[in-house]
This record gives structure tokens, sequence and C-alpha cells, in this order.
């Protein structure tokens, strides 16, 4: 599987998906530990892919959603933005109402 | 080193009219840009087009870059 059909496959499969260097335990860079610092205060349960493990989905990543930095956050598939979106919806609280409604739907 | 100052003037050439705010140490810049470009826009693509700008020198040059951007309007209603 080439790796935007990869991408797709993983982002459609899992509700709330992560593209970050390093993982939740162990983030390799300040954004991508902000990130995860980020969904864990909102009671997110999500999955990582670690681009630094995975060179393929490093470049196809900025490809997929026309984004040339890591991290990256999908929610049911769709592309929410990367760190600073993300501090950003988190504090006038719509990320947690996003991933509230996946809990309740 | 890119310095603050190169990637204001990078924005600025690319953006029109924009306001732009930035600080950083040569690894790691903050900026808060203000443009009319941005007015009907959602965060994503306001963000992508600053990238879009900015081009391969986000793979090269420019480590980290952190940013805040907003239409002039967004802007009046943060500072009220």
């Amino acid at each position: 599987m080439d790796a935007q059909n990869k991408i797709k496959a993983q982002v459609e499969g899992n509700d709330v998906m992560l593209y970050m260097k390093g993982n939740a335990t162990f983030p390799q860079c300040g954004f991508s530990g902000r990130a995860v610092e980020i969904l864990k205060a909102c009671g997110a349960e999500f999955e990582t892919v670690d681009v630094l493990s995975n060179p393929d989905i490093r470049e196809g990543i900025k490809q997929y959603s026309n984004w040339p930095t890591i991290p990256q956050l999908y929610i049911k598939g769709e592309f929410i933005g990367g760190s600073d979106i993300m501090l950003e919806l988190y504090q006038n609280g719509e990320l947690q109402d996003k991933i509230n409604n996946l809990k309740a739907g | 080193m890119v310095t603050p100052e190169d990637i204001k003037g990078w924005i600025e050439q690319g953006i029109e009219n924009c306001q732009v705010e930035i600080e950083g140490d040569g690894q790691h810049f903050y900026a808060t840009i203000v443009s009319p470009a941005f007015s009907g826009k959602n965060r994503v693509q306001q963000h992508q087009l600053v990238y879009k700008v900015l081009g391969d020198r986000m793979k090269e040059q420019i480590h980290a870059l952190s940013m805040q951007t907003m239409s002039p309007e967004e802007h009046a209603t943060k500072a009220n």
C-alpha cells in the first residue's frame, strides 16, 4: 500500500489520530509533546503514528493535507490542524466538544 | 541563520497588507499575522496560506514556526 492509502486507512480507521515525532510517552519534539498534552487534557482516546520511524508517512502526510509540519491531528478522518490550532481550539473549548461528541456518538 | 526579520519579510512579500509580529531565536519562531487575505478562511486555510508563501523554506531553513493568524475582523474581536 502506498503512503497516501496507508494514511487514508489510518485516519478513517481511528476516531482521533495524531501524527507526531516520537510517541505519546516519549515525544521527540516540543510541538508534538504539546499536542499530546492537549489531547490528554481533553480526555481523548487517541492513536499516534511516529513519523520519525515511518519516513514514507512523514513525507506522505505533508501531501495528504497540504500541510508541511508535524504534528497533525485528524478526527473522524478530518484534518483539524497542527499544534497551534489545537491549542486555540482547546482554549476556546471546541476541541473538547469534538472529543465529547465522539464519546456521545 | 534565519532571523525573525527574514521570516517577517518573506511573509510580508507574499501576503497582502499583512501585519506581522514575530520573535525567535533562529530555531523557534513565534509569529502573529493579521491580514485581510485571511478573511473568510478557516484557521487551517489561513495557516496553509502562510506555509505556501514560505514554501521550501519550511523544509530547509525554518526549524519550527508557531503562528497565530487572524483576519482584521477577528483581530478586532479579540482586542475587545
